[in-house]
């Protein structure tokens, strides 16, 4: 059981409290890690990349949506990856780039949001909580500098504004607060594209999964690094709203009719 | 050169658990009682901010009695142990057992080495996937574990409100059921206590991950009738 000295306590950061007890992330991800192992730059091995995650604003808080595939070079990889992931209680976090690290960084913000909640005895607030990832998107950074990079976008719904918010990284940390919809990853272009054209900051939130959709299915048409729906295995994007109430995922029933509609579309153009 | 007088260690033990007593006889005491869909928790505590009951993980709460700030230090220590342990194995490995123990391992190492004991009593609880798994750990403040099973009474009178509430209890009583034998345990014959001197967190499987939920004030209410 840990026990600091009132000086040297750790207070409610946990990745700190993991490098004081020995257990620190970065030294099997970045640092001495890959150059260690003997492998050199991005062209030595191919490692499992996640794609295209997006997130818009709509009147009563957020929507995110990504794609189910990873690939390593040419090859799809993982037909189910989990990309767009509850954060807490009202943010989620979408991620684009390596996946192994993109896991593990997820995983360590959701663990440091709960860890943080039990010990000061209330919740970071949706700003402290973007600060956060942009803090461990920066500690990536030698990682990123070998070919391993993470991009995130969190958003959530912020109680003391009464409204959604989104911000999205890049590789350094840096944190950009976005005010109608992001995308990233590499199916970015075609996916921007299609919400750019939608949008309107009152959409309702069916229009909103319904833009979101259209969005992943563009992106999917023209990028091969994203997967679109496949209702061969019965595989669907994830998405999800941030509202009030809470993070509430789509239903794959859902996606599937909305789906079957687009395609139906598409067949009579 | 100044020699100490020499102390017989029976003796020096009992002055320490004196000490300990004492400080833990002037604070209140506090009830976990176990109900269908998990265990309740009430404390008398006056305060609104310095919280006696709280989370540990997703099926443990915790609850101290005694001085304060040696209380809450342990329960930080818990909450990290709790979230190093689910970081590097999973969050199934995190168990009460454990956690009491290391407790137990922490206070008897205070009781015996340091200046002074620390003048607290725990509770560790667990919420089990069925009824049949939960389970209550009252720590003493020299390191000694009682585990209990359908009820515990920790902190300033205990035995009497222990005794009050092994009367009352019964198999298959809801929430509001315990909460209300609670409160006559904790309030004993001749006293009766303000609602809003009650705290009160529910430890309930129905709740979805995150076991652990405190009660404001008007689902506090609502259940005290």
């Amino acid at each position: 059981m840990p026990f600091f000295t009132p000086g040297d306590d750790p207070g409610a950061n946990f990745p700190d409290l993991l490098r004081r007890v020995g257990l620190a992330p970065e030294t099997h991800i970045g640092g001495i890690g890959i150059e260690g192992a003997g492998l050199k730059g991005t062209g030595a091995f191919d490692i499992p990349h996640a794609t295209t995650c997006v997130a818009l604003r709509y009147a009563d808080g957020v929507v995110m949506a990504g794609d189910r595939r990873a690939t390593s070079g040419n090859l799809i990889s993982h037909r189910r990856m989990e990309k767009v992931v509850q954060a807490d209680r009202h943010s989620g976090v979408a991620i684009a780039g390596a996946a192994g690290p993109a896991m593990e960084m997820v995983r360590l913000f959701q663990l440091q949001l709960e860890h943080y909640e039990k010990v000061e005895g209330s919740a970071i607030s949706l700003e402290g909580k973007a600060n956060q990832l942009s803090m461990m998107v920066r500690s990536n950074l030698p990682a990123a500098m070998q070919g391993m990079v993470v991009v995130p976008i969190f958003a959530g719904y912020d109680p003391r504004r009464g409204a959604g918010r989104l911000w999205d990284y890049d590789p350094t940390g840096g944190r950009y607060e976005e005010r109608d919809y992001v995308a990233t990853g590499s199916g970015s272009l075609h996916a921007g594209t299609v919400i750019k054209i939608g949008y309107r900051s009152d959409l309702d939130r069916d229009a909103a999964i319904e833009l979101v959709a259209r969005a992943l299915w563009e992106a999917a048409d023209a990028d091969s690094a994203t997967g679109g729906p496949d209702p061969l295995r019965g595989i669907y994007p994830i998405v999800a709203t941030i509202d009030a109430d809470g993070w509430i995922r789509v239903a794959d029933d859902d996606l599937a009719t909305r789906y079957e509609t687009i395609a139906g579309e598409v067949r009579s153009r | 050169m100044s020699m100490p007088f020499y102390v017989a260690p029976e003796q020096m033990m009992k002055d320490r658990a004196d000490y300990a007593r004492k400080g833990i006889a002037r604070g209140r005491a506090l009830v976990a009682v176990r109900h269908t869909d998990g265990i309740a928790i009430v404390a008398e505590n006056s305060s609104k901010t310095l919280r006696k009951i709280s989370e540990i993980y997703d099926r443990i709460a915790f609850a101290g009695v005694g001085k304060y700030n040696e209380f809450d230090q342990l329960r930080v220590a818990g909450v990290r142990a709790a979230d190093l342990k689910g970081y590097q194995y999973s969050r199934d490995d995190v168990d009460a057992r454990g956690l009491a123990n290391s407790y137990a391992q922490m206070l008897g190492n205070i009781f015996t080495h340091e200046m002074k004991p620390m003048e607290v009593e725990i509770l560790v609880a667990e919420v089990g996937l069925e009824a049949a798994d939960d389970q209550m750990f009252h720590i003493l403040y020299d390191g000694t574990v009682v585990d209990r099973r359908d009820y515990a009474a920790i902190g300033g009178d205990s035995d009497a409100t222990g005794e009050r509430l092994a009367e009352s209890w019964a198999e298959s009583l809801d929430l509001a059921a315990v909460v209300g034998i609670a409160v006559e345990a904790l309030s004993g014959p001749d006293r009766t206590i303000e609602p809003d001197e009650f705290e009160v967190a529910d430890l309930s499987r129905i709740n979805g991950r995150r076991c652990f939920q405190r009660l404001d004030d008007a689902q506090r209410d609502a259940v005290l009738g």
